[in-house]
């Protein structure tokens, strides 16, 4: 094996800092595998958890329970004739969805799933993912503007005050929790992700939980702005089907447009990813400062194969309750082999964490570790991932002009007297 | 097609010495083809930025030409078309018509015929009501309500289904009465329904009358004055949440509905969200109607005594009744063949949506969505 694909293995750092570019280009990959992977299954999930709420089925005909439904989809979108209006421009229409995706996918380079799992550790993370991730905005603006017609446009220009307002709150919100990273002997805060992540455990507390309620109010906020930034429900202005059709995206169709909604997911996990990293603790499993025995240690490294093992359970229960009819046998067959393919993903994860304890090799060691950072961020990203499905299926929509006010009337007082008194705070404390 | 040109339109009147192609002013199409538009709506609007200037309603996409098939008609085989009209309170409509001829020949329909018509009538109108709830929350943003309310009007068409066979245009009355006697179980399965669909209003209630923003996104949205809505002649809900106590069921009380009692909401601002909770009370004063009726309902003929040719004397009459979007009112002009001479429609969704100007102007373009869903239009019945 080349040196330098050894080379970084064991290492402690992300492959940004340790200087290793294939491993970086690896994480890449790896993350933007991982990332489409999330969105596809998102895309179920979202249809699925919404038809429940709704006492509908969701889709259930393309493989059981409607499993593969997104790929047909995507393959439908994939298959449609590419469309550019006559009147729009044609390069902006073109670049516009494409400004979008890089926005949401540039985001991950620096979100630590781990505290060496990032494609790098920038000192300046946080910064350089609130200034990339605002540039999504330029995509809508963009095409809305190069459609040349009317509901995109409104819907663009929705969408860039909307995006604008809520940056406001949610840049203070975050200063605010950077705030609490100084407060430690040397009195110097970080901006980087992995830092902000390692200050939260030094503290020995997730920053929602810091200077109680102060810490839950920024968190508040992020989480209120995060909605209006990723234009979702109810703050989704710019899309609102029941008055602007379809907004900026009227116009567009097939890959295109299925580009749009990539993007528009992407985001969404990207910005839940900015709050678990701010407030809750990144990758870290609950309580590593009090549980810290190797007893816990090992207890917690469980929690992924167990969780996979539920999901079998789950999955099979599926199996067991479908019709007997002959016309199921073939879905009863896929749901089966689904389930089997979970429960071996359980099994590989139980003989890692086990294997990882006792291994004196480093390799495997960190192998398990690794899993069990990336098992517990990604979990906390789920749950905002379904508190978005949530909001969708329970509220109305807000008009125009209220969410602005409630950006800039409400939100961001709220936000800027939180970094006041967190700094105030600050000082009294250290 | 071009609007622009066309001088007659209003929104160009306001301010003519101005440039048609003014940079501020943005002109939008909205529907035919739209979500919100309930059906094939045109609205060109007239916006400054968000801002509402002007509109102006497009209709006749669905015209059929019903007034003019009545002529050519005779008036049982006219009964059917009714239906299509409202094609959500189908039951209104033909209740209206058969109503109206037989005030026209001087027939009246028996005791029991009149409260069987009252139970399908009001049925119909929850169902109207709950068609109206879904669609209009739908167009504010809340998706859920839809899927509540759709799920227990099922059971209102079920009920439909089983008395005359049909679910959405019943044709369920005739001249002089009804042509079904009531199925056996039909008192159950309105009683039955009863009980279940108390709890599914207050199961809607909870999802939207104290939601923060489906008070910011109705309170103060698409108000229209009690006199203003007089002028234009507003009927229905939309007249009573503006504070005018007025519904043909108590002022002019007509079928059997003299005999029960029950209240009349009205609100006080005129707002949609009055308008929500007005109807949302209508849905449940409907519930104490039918239970009184079915629980008082007399035995008896349901046909009275109409000839086998309808033919009715020269004249002409104009009969209306509280349909669940308002005044639902027929005149027939009779030169005494079995054929209408001239039959005209009174529809509530067209008088109301004239409303729609005067209650969007200076709001914004979520509110004309807003307000298309509280007026209840059904474009079946303004274009006939």
């Amino acid at each position: 094996m080349p040196d330098f694909v050894m080379s970084y293995l064991g290492s402690t750092v992300t492959p940004g800092e340790a200087g290793n570019q294939f491993w970086a280009l690896m994480y890449v990959l790896i993350i933007f595998a991982g990332v489409s992977t999330a969105v596809i299954c998102m895309n179920w999930i979202e249809r699925k958890a919404l038809a429940h709420f709704q006492v509908r089925l969701g889709p259930m005909r393309v493989g059981p329970h409607g499993l593969l439904q997104p790929f047909a989809d995507a393959l439908k979108l994939m298959l449609k004739e590419d469309i550019i209006p006559a009147e729009a421009d044609q390069f902006v229409f073109w670049v516009a969805p494409l400004i979008g995706l890089l926005a949401a996918f540039t985001v991950y380079t620096v979100i630590p799933f781990g505290p060496s799992q990032a494609v790098s550790d920038m000192n300046i993370g946080i910064l350089f993912m609130l200034g990339v991730s605002s540039l999504g905005v330029l995509g809508i603006v963009v095409a809305g503007w190069a459609s040349n017609s009317h509901y995109p446009l409104i819907g663009a220009l929705r969408s860039s005050a909307q995006m604008v307002s809520y940056e406001v709150a949610m840049g203070l919100a975050v200063v605010s929790a950077i705030l609490m990273t100084s407060l430690n002997a040397s009195g110097t805060g970080t901006l980087s992700m992995i830092g902000i992540v390692q200050a939260q455990q030094q503290q020995g507390v997730w920053f929602i939980f810091k200077f109680f309620p102060l810490g839950f109010i920024g968190f508040l906020i992020f989480a209120i702005a995060m909605i209006a930034e990723t234009n979702r429900a109810p703050f989704d202005m710019a899309e609102a089907e029941s008055e602007l059709t379809a907004g900026y995206h009227t116009e567009y169709s097939g890959l295109r447009w299925s580009l749009f909604m990539l993007a528009e997911y992407a985001a969404m996990i990207a910005v839940s990813s900015i709050a678990v990293t701010l407030w809750l603790g990144g990758w870290m499993r609950p309580f590593p400062n009090l549980l810290n025995a190797p007893a816990w240690d090992f207890i917690f490294s469980l929690f992924p194969g167990l969780t996979f093992l539920g999901l079998t359970a789950i999955t099979f229960v599926g199996v067991a309750r479908m019709p007997a009819q002959s016309f199921f046998k073939i879905q009863r067959i896929g749901l089966a082999v689904f389930a089997a393919l979970l429960g071996f993903i359980a099994l590989l994860l139980l003989v890692i964490a086990v294997a990882g304890r006792s291994a004196d090799g480093r390799l495997l060691a960190r192998f398990s570790e690794g899993i069990d950072y990336v098992y517990w961020f990604v979990l906390k990203v789920a749950v905002f991932m379904y508190l978005f499905i949530w909001y969708r299926a329970t509220w109305p929509r807000y008009r125009f002009d209220q969410l602005m006010r409630v950006g800039w009337k409400v939100l961001l007082p709220i936000s800027l007297g939180v970094l006041v008194v967190t700094a105030i705070v600050g000082v009294l404390v250290s | 097609m071009s609007f622009p040109a066309n001088d007659r339109t209003n929104l160009e009147l306001e301010t003519p010495d101005k440039p048609y192609l003014d940079s501020n002013e943005l002109i939008i199409n909205m529907g035919p083809q739209h979500p919100a538009t309930h059906g094939v709506l045109r609205v060109i609007l007239k916006l400054d930025g968000e801002k509402v200037l002007g509109t102006e309603c497009v209709i006749g996409y669905l015209h059929r030409g019903v007034e003019k098939i009545a002529e050519n008609r005779t008036y049982t085989m006219f009964n059917p078309y009714v239906d299509r009209m409202d094609y959500v309170a189908a039951v209104s409509n033909g209740l209206g018509y058969c109503e109206a001829v037989e005030k026209l020949m001087n027939v009246e329909a028996p005791a029991r015929a009149k409260y069987i018509r009252v139970i399908l009538t009001e049925l119909n109108r929850i169902a109207s009501h709950q068609l109206w709830l879904g669609t209009h929350a739908l167009d504010i943003g809340a998706m859920t309500p839809l899927f509540y309310t759709f799920r227990d009007r099922e059971e209102i068409l079920k009920i439909f289904e089983k008395y005359c066979g049909a679910r959405l245009t019943t044709h369920a009355f005739r001249i002089g009465g009804c042509q079904y006697e009531t199925y056996a179980g039909f008192e159950k399965d309105v009683k039955n329904f009863l009980t279940f669909v108390a709890p599914k209003i207050d199961e809607y209630e909870t999802l939207l009358t104290t939601n923060r923003i489906w008070l910011e996104r109705t309170r103060n949205v698409g108000v229209i004055s009690a006199a203003d809505a007089i002028a234009l002649g507003v009927t229905g809900p939309v007249l009573r949440a503006s504070g005018v106590q007025w519904d043909l069921r108590k002022a002019q009380p007509y079928a059997a509905y003299s005999e029960f009692d029950f209240e009349i909401p009205i609100g006080t601002n005129g707002d949609t969200y009055d308008r929500y909770l007005v109807r949302m009370v209508e849905m449940r004063q409907s519930l104490r109607i039918i239970e009184q009726a079915v629980n008082g309902i007399p035995e008896g003929p349901i046909m009275g005594k109409v000839p086998k040719v309808i033919k009715p004397p020269v004249g002409e009459i104009y009969h209306s009744i509280e349909a669940p979007k308002g005044e639902l009112g027929y005149f027939i002009v009779s030169d005494g063949s079995t054929q209408p001479y001239r039959l005209r429609v009174r529809p509530p969704s067209f008088v109301n949506l004239q409303a729609l100007d005067i209650m969007v102007r200076g709001m914004l373009v979520a509110d004309v969505v807003a307000v298309i869903g509280t007026l209840d239009i059904v474009l079946g019945e303004v274009d006939r």
